[in-house]
């Protein structure tokens, strides 16, 4: 059975967040994108051990992570058992599963690890009912959302190439099955043409999907600062932002509500507790409490300074737990003599912005500045991505297919081989509408080719 | 009235391609047999083109072969040319195809047949099957004879109810004149069996000193000429005729688009379902408008006879507009048609009523086999045949049946997706079918397939020695040359440059060279001074698991996964309705095909994983209550 991979914390922001991988290769995919400090070896790892280290994708860091290792039999599903435990952010949460789906494991079905559990006799027999109904709703709400997603223009898309590339293997195929048919023969060349230029399609599907992300959903964004410095308003001067809507989405964790802050394209999701609102003991609760929290949890932080004065203890502080994370430093009070020496904040390199959140001067630039660290530019704000990390687990899979099919063609394989490695790229591709390669082909020759006695 | 005329394991009823194989594997595995045909002198007739194999079909009949069937004997026994099509294109999709002699090919198999112990052949139409309590009993002829079986396997081809069109003309016909079969499908039908109809078609045939060959495009045969059958020797084996090609043109698709109006395709006088595959000369002038031309294949019936089959020219246009197209064409403007073309419409069943044993779901002990299946080809149906034929007499002997694994072949891929997905016309083999195609090579289909064979009693102990020395010759030059370094040399270097493929810089495995797509075991025998002497098949069974090597892990691995699902048994299941969370859709289509393992519901279209996953939650959860 394959290795599977998930996030199995609810998928939103939380403290913490957990990504199991489950199967046979757990400690394998575990040991390519996890690395312990002290230089353990994951795969040497005893089961029911932790390690502390970094989680990463190909060497580009991703967050601090503990990785427990549980070995088969003795774990939730029976298998060889990783859980990367990092911070709850939904980014660094997606990242992590993604450089496990990129590494070997293949996302998990609906109510996957529990199946693999009660198959594996890990589950109480009463317990049978309840997994076959979260498998049966998750079932229809997977089925539901890929009926949504016909309709999209990312479908429409993949679908275009999935069709391209159906018809790359309806020439192979009517080729080989009918070869004394006056058929035109399929030349390594064109072929290779045709699919770099279907890659290229695939990829910018996929490529644009973080920052798809980020305007979809709206980057998850805390306020800090202490207090007097303006948070309150400059959290009023961005509600006010160009008629900027502002929702309240209640209940999405239990201590937090989430305020979404519409700044022109980009969608801020400003959490919020009590103590930002009413700026009081934000620094002082640094280093343990809920700031702490929210600022690991957030994609972005905003600190306020005080332009009008120099920079206190707790500004030090408060840099010095910030400078690791995405961070615009706004000074704020531009409208007042300027006392504030920045140069602790260059040597952290903060980029700064300056406002003054009162006469609503500096927004642009404010905005400008999130664009810019997020690496968002018009192209993405416009462009076509796919939907969810399950569907961009099938593009990225027929993308690595489609490279291998390339190499093979330029070593010179024959096409039969080929052939098979694409016959593996479209079936990815038709993971999003269900289909099956082999009865698909066979009707793609039909009707296309004049073939027959 | 009727009157009882013996007593047998097996009854087979219709004695063409699968008729004969299941009759040969039943009798052989040690069942008294009894073979209905309505002519002796139809057994194992090719009313089609006169050719075994081609692409796909050449990979079933070594297959066949391989299992201890007949066809591929028959074919080496009675070629006439032969191609192994597809080369250049990679062993995956090597197969091999022979123009065979017709009425020498229904003689060997008749012979065959007579001399088969066990096996009695009964010229008549079966016109009844009794069924008590859902177990078949016993057939009955149309002359009244009654005859109590164990075991019947329908293979009734294009026989049963068979109706010829020609142009405006119709009448009730089996194919080449015989007789057909019009009593059986109400019997069939009054005992529960969904039939419907399918058409097919066939081209004229034409006599030679018509033709004008100088006109027309040669094709001969291979220099090397590969057999079907693993136990034929390759010596002696010499292609004795030429097949010729030419082209239709634009005065032709005139004629024919003039004349569409009596087509009884057209007219609507055909209701049966023509395989896509196979399209008619008239069907493919008017799906391929565009097309300036169509190719047609001048091919000889055999050595004794004038007759020439014209392949790609199938039509069910009348007789006077078949002469008048023909002579539109280069090299046939003379033609004088012998036997003209016709469609033919015929009852089948729907092959979802069967299980991959090719038993009915609703009557044990009933078979179907061939183009009764739904599926069209010699080849299709030999296999076919040759399947239902053992499974008819593992059930008597009491045995498991014999149940071919999608992944372990043609044959298995065929019938799973017979009885898994259906057909909606004629269903035809080709490679593309298959997800597994690297590993079931025609090459390999001895590998593949014998042991069982052997395990079934098809195969001998002797046999099957000498495939295990092949095996054993196979792994010890594959150990031999992973371990042979080779040293990078100006010659060899010379070599690899001249080929296309980079020099050596430093040492290597001979293996690593030959992985190289350029490089190929013969070639380097140079730089490999204590190579052994070895046969042929051994070296090309090498070479392709050097070559392919990753891909071949790569499908295996593919296999394996696959495997599991497939030997997770489904009990017998009254209504799907009862297994708790399955969606509306996946119930209605479980209910129908009523699938055997977690693996082909896996493969029914309409049942996602999600139901999949219940399935299985479902059986474990069974399994642990009892």
């Amino acid at each position: 059975m394959s290795t599977i991979a998930a996030i199995s914390t609810p998928d939103t922001a939380g403290g913490i967040a957990v990504i199991r991988i489950s199967g046979a290769d757990a400690l394998g995919v575990a040991s390519r994108i996890f690395d312990p400090f002290g230089g353990k070896k994951v795969s040497e790892m005893a089961g029911y051990t932790c390690a502390y280290g970094i989680a990463h994708d190909d060497g580009e860091r991703i967050d601090d992570c503990v990785l427990t290792v549980f070995r088969e039999p003795h774990s939730y599903t029976g298998e060889n058992v990783c859980e990367i435990s990092c911070h709850g952010g939904l980014y660094v949460t997606r990242r992590v599963l993604r450089a496990a789906l990129r590494h070997g494991a293949v996302s998990a079905g609906p109510g996957e690890f529990t199946k693999r559990a009660f198959l594996n006799g890990k589950l109480d027999l009463t317990q049978a009912e309840a997994v076959m109904d979260i498998i049966s709703a998750r079932g229809e709400a997977e089925l539901k959302m890929a009926e949504e997603l016909r309709g999209g223009a990312a479908f429409k898309k993949a679908k275009a190439c999935s069709t391209r590339l159906m018809m790359i293997l309806g020439d192979l195929a009517a080729w080989a099955d009918y070869p004394d048919e006056d058929i035109p023969s399929v030349e390594p060349e064109n072929l290779s043409a045709q699919l770099v230029s279907i890659r290229a399609e695939l990829d910018s599907l996929i490529r644009n999907y973080d920052s798809g992300r980020i305007i979809r959903d709206g980057i998850p964004t805390v306020i800090v600062g202490r207090p007097n410095v303006g948070k309150s308003t400059l959290f009023n001067c961005l509600s006010g932002y160009e008629r900027s809507i502002v929702t309240d989405i209640a209940g999405t964790t239990r201590d937090v509500v989430e305020e979404t802050v519409r700044l022109g394209n980009i969608v801020l999701r400003l959490s919020d507790t009590a103590g930002i609102h009413e700026t009081t003991d934000v620094i002082e609760g640094i280093g343990v409490g809920i700031a702490v929290k929210m600022i690991d949890q957030a994609q972005l932080v905003i600190a306020v300074f005080d332009g009008g004065c120099p920079l206190t203890e707790d500004d030090f502080n408060l840099i010095n737990k910030i400078n690791n994370k995405k961070c615009i430093a706004v000074i704020n009070k531009t409208d007042v003599p300027q006392l504030i020496n920045t140069d602790f904040l260059h040597d952290n390199k903060l980029q700064i912005v300056y406002i003054s959140a009162k006469e609503q001067r500096g927004i642009d630039e404010f905005k400008a500045a999130i664009e810019s660290i997020f690496h968002l530019t018009s192209e993405d704000l416009s462009a076509v991505t796919v939907a969810n990390e399950r569907q961009k687990g099938c593009i990225d899979s027929c993308i690595s297919c489609i490279d291998e099919a390339l190499v093979a063609l330029k070593c010179g394989e024959m096409l039969d081989a080929v052939n098979v490695i694409l016959d593996e790229a479209e079936q990815h591709l038709l993971e999003l509408t269900g289909e099956r390669v082999t009865n698909a082909v066979v009707d793609e020759v039909f009707s296309r080719f004049c073939v027959g006695k | 009235m009727s009157y009882f005329m013996g007593e047998f394991d097996v009854a087979v009823v219709g004695a063409g391609h699968a008729g004969v194989e299941a009759s040969l594997a039943s009798a052989r595995l040690g069942c008294s047999t009894v073979m209905f045909t309505i002519s002796l002198d139809q057994i194992a007739n090719m009313p089609c083109n006169p050719s075994i194999g081609g692409t796909a079909k050449g990979h079933l009949v070594r297959e066949i072969d391989a299992l201890g069937g007949e066809m591929g004997k028959a074919a080496d026994y009675c070629f006439i040319q032969s191609r192994m099509l597809n080369r250049g294109k990679g062993p995956a999709v090597h197969s091999l195809r022979v123009q065979a002699d017709r009425v020498k090919y229904h003689n060997y198999m008749k012979k065959i047949c007579e001399k088969q112990k066990n096996l009695h052949i009964k010229q008549a139409e079966v016109s009844e099957i009794i069924v008590e309590n859902g177990r078949i009993i016993g057939v009955k002829t149309s002359l009244g004879a009654e005859y109590k079986v164990k075991a019947v396997v329908i293979s009734t081809g294009t026989y049963l109810k068979g109706k010829i069109h020609i142009g405006e003309v119709s009448y009730e016909s089996g194919p080449d004149s015989a007789l057909p079969s019009k009593y059986l499908s109400h019997s069939l039908n009054e005992n529960g069996v969904e039939l419907r109809r399918f058409k097919t078609g066939t081209p004229c045939r034409v006599h030679r000193r018509s033709i004008n060959f100088s006109e027309m495009e040669v094709q001969n045969g291979d220099e090397r000429i590969v057999p079907f059958s693993f136990d034929t020797p390759t010596d002696g084996l010499t292609n004795q005729v030429s097949c010729f090609v030419t082209y239709t043109n634009s005065k032709t698709h005139e004629v024919i688009l003039n004349n569409l109006n009596r087509s009884p395709l057209y007219s609507g006088r055909i209701e049966g379902v023509g395989p896509r595959y196979c399209p008619s000369i008239e069907d493919k002038i008017v799906r391929f408008s565009d097309k300036p031309r169509h190719q047609l294949f001048v091919e000889p019936m055999g050595l004794d006879t004038d007759e020439f089959y014209l392949q790609g020219m199938s039509s069910s246009l009348p007789e006077d507009v078949q002469k008048a197209f023909l002579q539109t064409i280069k090299g046939l403007e003379n033609v004088e048609i012998m036997r003209p073309a016709y469609a033919i419409e015929y009852d089948c069943c729907d092959p979802l009523q069967l299980k991959p044993t090719l038993e009915f779901k609703k009557i044990a002990g009933l078979y179907g086999a061939g183009q009764f299946n739904g599926s069209s080809g010699y080849e299709e149906a030999a296999a076919q045949g040759l399947v239902a034929g053992i499974n008819a007499a593992l059930k008597i002997k009491g045995e498991e049946p014999m149940i071919l694994f999608r992944a372990s072949s043609y044959i298995g891929t065929l019938i799973d997706d017979l009885v898994t997905k259906g057909c909606s016309d004629p269903y035809r083999m080709m490679t593309s079918r298959s997800e597994f195609r690297l590993l079931l090579r025609q090459d390999n289909a001895d590998q593949r397939l014998m042991p069982l064979g052997h395990r079934v009693g098809l195969i001998s102990d002797e046999r099957i020695d000498r495939l295990n020395k092949k095996i054993e010759a196979v792994e010890q030059e594959l150990v031999r040359i992973k371990n042979i370094n080779i040293a990078p040399s100006d010659k060899l270097n010379d070599y690899l440059t001249s080929i296309g493929t980079s020099p050596l810089t430093t040492g290597c495995k001979l293996s690593d060279l030959l992985r190289r797509p350029q490089v190929n075991y013969n070639d380097i025998a140079q730089f490999d001074c204590d190579r052994p002497e070895l046969p042929f098949e051994v070296i090309e069974q090498v070479e392709l698991q050097i070559k392919y090597e990753g891909y071949i892990s790569k499908q295996l691995a593919q296999v394996e996964s696959m495997r599991k699902l497939e030997e997770k048994t489904l009990p017998e299941i009254n209504d799907f309705a009862e297994i708790y969370g399955l969606r509306l859709e996946a119930i209605e289509k479980l209910n129908k095909i009523r699938p055997q393992t977690l693996g082909q519901a896996s493969r029914i279209s309409g049942v996602s994983p999600a139901d999949v996953s219940l399935l299985a939650v479902w059986l474990q959860n069974r399994k642990e209550t009892k």
